[in-house]
């Protein structure tokens, strides 16, 4: 068995090499589903918004279904939807437009509430961190097996992105703690 | 529903910790709160996809990727290896992504100020796919080393930057390689976070005379290892 080359940090300097293209719009005029816009900071353990963060994110598309052939349901997957996205956090903030993704299964008898896959990246991380994303609208949050398995409600919370509305689309607002009382949930998948 | 492939977790006896006091960044940027286990769902046992539509023709040559009106400043390197998952299989179709500063030590990149001259012809950003061998191959410039402000006296050793998708989110690493022999190495906080010793030395390329081209090109070699599926003994 070989082993794991290591993680090291992303650095200050990664946007020419990651982010020349856009690709915090997953959506073109084709494709399926309720568009929305995702807005939020990564701040550091004094509260600072990092200007020097970078967010990906991995989600299924309007109807669940992943753009991957693990999922038994590429076929009917959105050929106008990949599903993946990435945002610095250029003037402290990340934004995407995307579309809300549908359930996606956990196991035969269950599904897993709407939510959206996170990675974030920064000068000062070694090794990015993983969390998930959730809405605030979804009945569903309250059934989800990994939300559940989060015992402290507070804690939960910190991975409940917020529908605010705007004259253009609704607009779900997740600020990313990285350290502090109000840290986010990372996992270790 | 099908059973998953489940894959092996990020091994934390050979990734950096977040927490590494001697490179400061990471002090107020760290996470502090024990880690909550992610059961492996299709949602993580997925991720982008990418092929050869994704790629120009010259993203893997950053000696004429970004030519404007004459040659690159430096000496020329090939930097060619493989992306295998801990099983020793290949990763085909992975996107690797690099970037890097120039010869002289310095980025291309608006907030990076040290007083080393920018080559006009040099970008210092690349990308390619491995192929169904899990091959890859980039040409280049050997990257100066750069001063940072982490301590007194601070360079960081010359390295390049790596970002890899692997066949899902799980695989997804971002890296760095150095060169063997460098001297920086020892002084380095983000080289010496990684806390197995034989770690820290996956991240040092090999001189590869096989790679190196006559009158052309110093050669390197940097294999990377994703995480791998949890195989059963029946299919070791």
């Amino acid at each position: 068995m070989l082993k794991q080359t290591p993680s090291q940090t992303v650095g200050p300097f990664f946007h020419f090499g990651l982010t020349i293209e856009d690709q915090r719009t997953l959506v073109n005029e084709r494709t399926t589903g309720q568009r929305i816009y995702i807005e939020g900071r990564v701040l550091d353990g004094a509260g600072e918004p990092a200007p020097d963060a970078l967010v990906e994110i991995w989600q299924a598309d309007a109807q669940g279904r992943f753009n991957h052939p693990a999922d038994p349901q590429q076929a009917k997957a959105d050929r106008f939807f990949r599903g993946f996205g990435r945002s610095a956090t250029a003037d402290g903030k990340f934004w995407f437009k995307t579309v809300k993704p549908g359930p996606v299964p956990w196991d035969d008898q269950q599904n897993q509430a709407p939510h959206i896959n996170i990675r974030v990246f920064a000068r000062g991380m070694l090794i990015h961190a993983v969390t998930r994303l959730y809405f605030s609208d979804e009945e569903a949050n309250q059934t989800d097996p990994v939300l559940t398995s989060i015992s402290d409600p507070a804690r939960r919370q910190t991975l409940i992105a917020t529908r605010q509305e705007s004259e253009d689309l609704p607009c779900y607002c997740f600020d990313i703690h990285l350290q502090g009382e109000r840290e986010t949930v990372f996992f270790n998948p | 529903m099908t059973e998953l492939e489940k894959y092996n977790s990020l091994d934390w006896t050979i990734q950096p910790p977040y927490l590494h006091e001697a490179y400061r960044s990471t002090i107020k940027r760290a996470p502090q709160k024990p880690l909550i286990l992610l059961p492996q769902t299709l949602s993580e046992l997925t991720g982008p996809v990418y092929g050869p539509d994704d790629i120009q023709p010259l993203d893997h040559d950053l000696t004429r990727n970004a030519v404007k009106n004459g040659q690159v400043i430096g000496e020329r390197i090939i930097v060619t290896g493989r992306v295998l998952d801990e099983n020793n299989r290949p990763v085909p179709n992975a996107l690797i992504e690099i970037w890097q500063a120039n010869a002289c030590g310095r980025y291309f990149h608006r907030v990076d100020q040290h007083d080393a001259p920018l080559d006009p012809n040099f970008s210092g950003a690349g990308r390619c796919l491995t192929d169904q061998n899990g091959e890859y191959r980039f040409t280049t410039i050997r990257p100066g080393a750069y001063p940072w402000r982490n301590h007194d006296n601070a360079w960081r050793p010359a390295h390049i930057h790596f970002s890899i998708f692997g066949l899902n989110f799980l695989q997804r690493l971002v890296t760095q390689m150095y060169f063997p022999g460098d001297p920086l190495l020892p002084l380095d906080p983000i080289y010496n976070s990684v806390p197995d010793e034989n770690g820290r030395c996956r991240l040092i390329a090999a001189y590869a005379h096989d790679v190196t081209q006559p009158e052309w090109a110093l050669g390197y070699r940097f294999d990377i290892v994703l995480c791998g599926s949890r195989m059963t003994p029946f299919e070791t």
